[in-house]
């Protein structure tokens, strides 16, 4: 716990410090894909701390990152809210669909988890899909604009919303880093370890697990507000199971469990789905190859495999 | 002896599984600061009883009052919160976690600082000295930076006490302490448990007669669900019936 934070630390501000370096001599589409894989990152990161952390695997997350995204879209394109409302909005609608969803899904466990988070992920994409008169169902809401934060530099270019995503990958990193590292993140990995044994010691295992599922929620609203903002579109896809599945693949191949293995999980993810998409229609079966590689020869994940090696 | 100056009263407890009655009705009231040992053969209903005892499952009938406290249908995690702790049977520990941060969950259970989001758990320095002193209560003290699944079984046994200890409980239910442990290890667990705190009530359910008898000068024999015999341990001993089926003579 407290023996890895500093190396931690260091290696996100050499990385943050790296990425911030070259970003100006970068071309605009290999620019534009790394601001993706840092919107991406805090999704992977924010379902870490529910897969990773607490030992729920939730295969609906999307749902909570859609919703949030839905938000953004509709209000800016409905009422030209500004960013501190959309932002506000979107995370809140998310906390609160967590909240809601969570009161359903937290009486499971294992497999049945998976199940009901499945079960209710596909409610929001079947509202998203079905309910045209707010979501303008299979064609989507476009024309979402980028967030005017009164700074010198238009977030329109892709270098500023890039600094800008940096930014909001740091917050995000800064704040689940110090929850799992509390004594509450703490209490989320006695959960996976031993359900029974937290309760006799006094936890109210059910509490526990129902604020990771609104923490974990609430942080994919905020990924699903950054990413209304960054493509300009949200449609039924960005709720969809497989948006949900990517999510959970990404902390699979990253290392659940160490926060930081997700976030490259996802950048890793977002390049290889733009490059292999060039050459291939037939991307999920490069992410179904990629799955059953990372079960099979490093089912901790890179950060496990990392980790063994150089221990 | 009122029955609400009792540590714990069992009523006329019974858990049913089916057509099982794995407890039936069993009556015991424990003291403050007893010692008190429940026997029985294999498949008495011991661990059930410490089962329904610590609220982890639900009784079929009957009631269970702590410190004259009606606990029947009261969440476990609360039952802990009035002071109960139990360690397993078999080893329930959180194994890829340290020895340390084993120690810091049972310290922090029963504290509100469980709750907190935004301050790192190493920053609790008063958490962690309390840690510390139950590892070194019971022997652990150097290997706090283990993960535990890197301990010996003894050690992960000691550990089992650490954490029911930790929390400061006023009753304390173990259960076998000493299973699986090699007789030199077995005689440093009873040693163990001779030292604990007089105040703490003890439950103990222990297959090893000798260390059983040693610590509890009270002694509950079950079978079948059922007390059969309730006394003083020489009572106990003497106790046809229990020699018959339990002591083997």
């Amino acid at each position: 716990m407290t023996r890895r934070r500093p190396g931690m630390l260091v290696g996100v501000t050499v990385v943050a410090a790296l990425a911030a370096g070259v970003a100006p001599w970068l071309p605009s589409y290999p620019l534009t894909l790394l601001t993706q894989a840092m919107i991406v990152a805090i999704l992977a990161m924010s379902l870490d701390v529910l897969l990773g952390f607490t030992g729920l695997p939730s295969l609906g997350h999307a749902a909570y990152f859609g919703v949030a995204a839905y938000a953004v879209a509709i209000l800016t394109t409905e009422r030209q809210s500004g960013f501190v409302l959309c932002l506000i909005a979107g995370i809140v609608t998310a906390a609160v669909t967590a909240a809601l969803f969570g009161l359903i899904a937290i009486r499971a466990t294992g497999t049945y988890f998976l199940m009901i988070t499945l079960a209710l992920g596909m409610v929001v994409w079947g509202l998203a899909f079905r309910w045209v008169s707010l979501t303008k169902g299979d064609n989507g809401i476009s024309g979402v604009p980028r967030p005017d934060l009164g700074l010198p530099w238009s977030l329109w270019g892709p270098l500023p919303f890039f600094y800008f995503s940096l930014a909001c990958a740091l917050v995000a990193i800064l704040l689940l880093g110090l929850i799992v590292a509390s004594p509450f993140g703490m209490s989320l990995k006695g959960i996976r370890e031993s359900e029974s044994r937290m309760r006799i010691l006094g936890y109210n295992v059910w509490l526990h697990k129902y604020l990771a599922f609104i923490i974990a929620g609430t942080f994919a609203g905020f990924s699903g507000v950054l990413w209304a903002y960054y493509n300009g579109f949200v449609s039924p896809v960005d709720v969809q199971l497989v948006t949900s599945v990517e999510a959970l693949l990404m902390v699979a191949l990253g290392g659940p469990g160490t926060l930081l293995g997700p976030a490259a999980g996802a950048a890793i993810i977002v390049f290889l789905k733009n490059f292999v998409s060039v050459y291939t229609k037939r991307w999920l079966l490069i992410l179904g190859a990629v799955y059953i590689g990372v079960i099979l020869f490093a089912p901790r994940g890179l950060a496990g495999a990392f980790h063994r090696r150089s221990s | 002896m009122a029955e609400d100056q009792h540590a714990l009263a069992l009523n006329g407890v019974s858990k049913a599984f089916g057509g099982l009655r794995a407890v039936d009705a069993v009556t015991l009231a424990v003291r403050p600061g007893e010692r008190r040992a429940l026997i029985g053969p294999n498949g008495a209903g011991k661990t059930t009883l410490f089962n329904l005892i610590s609220g982890e499952l639900p009784v079929t009938s009957g009631s269970i009052r702590l410190f004259g406290r009606d606990v029947t249908g009261v969440a476990a995690h609360r039952r802990a919160a009035l002071g109960l702790a139990r360690t397993f049977q078999i080893t329930n520990l959180f194994r890829t976690l340290t020895v340390l941060e084993n120690c810091l969950l049972a310290v922090q259970a029963l504290e509100s600082t469980k709750f907190v989001m935004l301050r790192p758990l190493g920053r609790y320095r008063g958490l962690a000295d309390r840690a510390r002193a139950a590892l070194g209560s019971v022997g652990l003290g150097d290997r706090a930076g283990t993960e535990v699944r890197h301990l010996s079984h003894g050690e992960q046994r000691q550990l089992e006490i650490a954490l029911a200890l930790a929390g400061r409980p006023r009753v304390l239910l173990l259960d076998e302490p000493c299973a699986g442990l090699s007789p030199a290890e077995s005689h440093m667990m009873a040693d163990l448990l001779r030292r604990l705190d007089p105040a703490i009530t003890v439950l103990i359910i222990e297959h090893d007669m000798d260390i059983a008898l040693e610590i509890a000068h009270h002694v509950t024999v079950l079978h079948y669900g059922r007390v059969i015999a309730d006394g003083l341990r020489d009572e106990v001993k003497a106790n046809p019936l229990v020699r018959e089926i339990y002591l083997g003579a």
